[in-house]
């Protein structure tokens, strides 16, 4: 069974004067899924969302959420998005619940069910104790919290995310990839990032957006795959010749990284890493240690941007 | 939505401490104002009771400081709609609104609204003021309503033009700076307006505020301010929702 489909947007685009910003965009997020937004700086992911938010107006091409189009209804699609642009939008002089209260009535949460949409926010977000106090007085780390919780106290179907984990200290990050990934089990969450640790971690989807295009979009996790070669790391005390290593089956480079340690590559169909071993083994080359290459998404990313680019 | 701007805005006027020290400083230049009129008026108070129909406390006390207020008004009011869309747009928490289930228009009568409110408590103090003078004297009830009428829509329409002036900015003062001119020039074409010179006093609000100041009702004075607020206030609206259109 697939989720119903909370956000869609076709071919949207955006001029800035003559230049195009954003090209034929098209993305569809279900409930339950979390999409993450990749590119260098510049790419368009901000105005992405800025469009995506009605912040923004495109010059064509059609949002609809939850249904509704965000061009003809504008107030009902809005009030099924909870949005965090890459400032936090805080008002300084104000206290951490007055600010938080008056985002929910913005957001069209009942007067009755105000206390607790934030009691709830507030324990989500982890801000139980900084209630009272003014938000100008927070830390960065605070600050975004509060962001955050501004963003889900009307529990919107879709939440957009601008950067939510920028100039938060490794505690925090993981609080909040938590706390994303907690949401992202019962909303859609759609989230742009630089940092890849990120989407690795948190994310069910992934689209890199470069020049105001999206150029490739699958699983996290195949794309983890993207472009990867076999190979592994092994450390042999009594280390034999580059060539010994390379004249093994399958194998098609081999590199030394230190003294004792090579990065072998091999293809993807032969052996490699036992037939090693047994002539480690057999000629006393004592083999310590083998650890396979893991696949990761910089260097899929990298490679895709660099494909682009050429 | 239009009220939860517009209570958010009033709030945060006083969360500043030199909302309280203008409303002091206020306070104190309008009661000296006040006294100096009053004890002017006991002077030549004797001489006037012997003028057949001679002018009453409320037109040589209150009138004359109301149009103070008016004036005082003028200077007072840019420093308050400078904030209003300008500041939240530097501080980037104009986003939120725009990304919330509000129209541009919700968002630019909210805050209207909002300040206005707030002017509203300095044009009540002061017309508490002139009340205390029934204690002495009867009262033209008739005069004091025209003049707080008067006042009230004096108040909106600069209130009007300084939230348009906000919405071009980014930068407050620049907003405060250009509506404090642009009042200026009025007031200025308005005294050096000859009498003759019609077009000039139709579109300066000081002299449709003249009219309310003397005790007269027009409905051509009324509908001279309900126009000039509803443009500004389209305006700004228009001005809010290119922001979504230019970025």
């Amino acid at each position: 069974m697939t989720a119903p489909i909370t956000l869609s947007a076709r071919n949207l685009t955006r001029r800035h004067g003559r230049r195009e910003i954003i090209r034929g965009i098209s993305l569809q997020l279900r409930r339950g899924e979390v999409l993450g937004l990749l590119g260098h700086n510049g790419a368009g992911k901000s105005t992405t969302m800025q469009l995506l938010t009605g912040t923004l107006i495109p010059d064509s091409g059609q949002i609809e959420i939850c249904g509704f189009d965000l061009a003809r209804q504008p107030a009902r699609a809005k009030a099924c998005i909870g949005y965090l642009p890459e400032t936090p939008p805080l008002y300084r002089d104000m206290r951490v619940d007055d600010y938080l209260t008056f985002a929910a009535k913005l957001h069209g949460v009942a007067r009755s069910a105000i206390p607790a949409a934030l009691t709830q926010a507030k324990q989500r977000c982890g801000l139980q104790d900084a209630g009272r106090k003014i938000i100008g007085t927070l830390s960065k780390g605070y600050q975004q919290r509060v962001g955050i919780a501004q963003a889900i106290i009307h529990n919107p179907d879709v939440i957009i995310l601008d950067e939510p984990t920028v100039g938060l200290d490794p505690t925090q990050i993981r609080d909040i990839r938590a706390l994303i990934r907690e949401l992202g089990n019962a909303h859609s969450v759609l989230l742009s990032t630089h940092l890849l640790g990120e989407v690795e971690n948190i994310c069910d989807r992934v689209e890199i957006m470069q020049h105001g295009q999206l150029i490739y979009g699958d699983t996290s996790i195949r794309m983890q795959r993207f472009g990867h070669q076999s190979g592994f790391v092994v450390t042999l005390l009594a280390a034999p010749a580059l060539d010994e290593l390379r004249a093994l089956s399958g194998v098609e480079s081999a590199e030394a990284l230190s003294a004792t340690r090579f990065k072998i590559l091999h293809d993807a169909n032969s052996n490699t890493p036992a037939a090693l071993l047994a002539v480690a083994a057999e000629r006393g080359w004592q083999a310590q240690q083998l650890t396979p290459l893991q696949g990761n998404l910089e260097d899929a990313f990298v490679q895709l941007t660099q494909n682009e680019a050429a | 939505m239009i009220l939860t701007i517009a209570h958010k805005e009033f709030r945060s006027l006083f969360a500043m401490p030199s909302t309280w020290l203008l409303l002091g400083a206020l306070q104190f230049v309008l009661a000296w104002f006040f006294f100096a009129r009053l004890d002017a008026f006991l002077q030549v108070q004797t001489q006037l009771a012997q003028l057949a129909n001679a002018p009453g406390a409320t037109q040589s006390v209150a009138a004359p400081l109301v149009s103070t207020v008016a004036l005082i008004l003028m200077m007072l009011v840019p420093v308050f709609t400078m904030r209003l869309i300008a500041e939240e747009r530097r501080n980037q928490t104009l986003v939120m609104l725009m990304a919330s289930p509000v129209c541009s228009w919700q968002i630019v009568l909210g805050k209207f609204l909002g300040l206005l409110l707030f002017l509203l408590l300095i044009i009540a103090s002061c017309m508490l003021m002139l009340l205390v003078l029934a204690l002495g004297t009867p009262l033209d009830l008739g005069l004091l309503f025209s003049n707080a009428l008067g006042l009230l829509l004096l108040a909106a329409a600069y209130t009007a033009l300084g939230l348009y002036f906000s919405a071009l900015t980014t930068q407050p003062i620049v907003a405060a700076v250009s509506t404090l001119a642009m009042l200026f020039g009025l007031w200025l074409a308005d005294m050096g307006a000859a009498d003759s010179d019609m077009l000039l006093r139709a579109i300066t609000p000081t002299s449709h505020f003249q009219s309310f100041n003397e005790g007269l009702l027009r409905s051509t004075d009324i509908i001279y301010f309900a126009l000039f607020i509803s443009i500004f206030l389209l305006l700004a609206t228009r001005r809010l929702h290119n922001n979504r259109i230019y970025g």
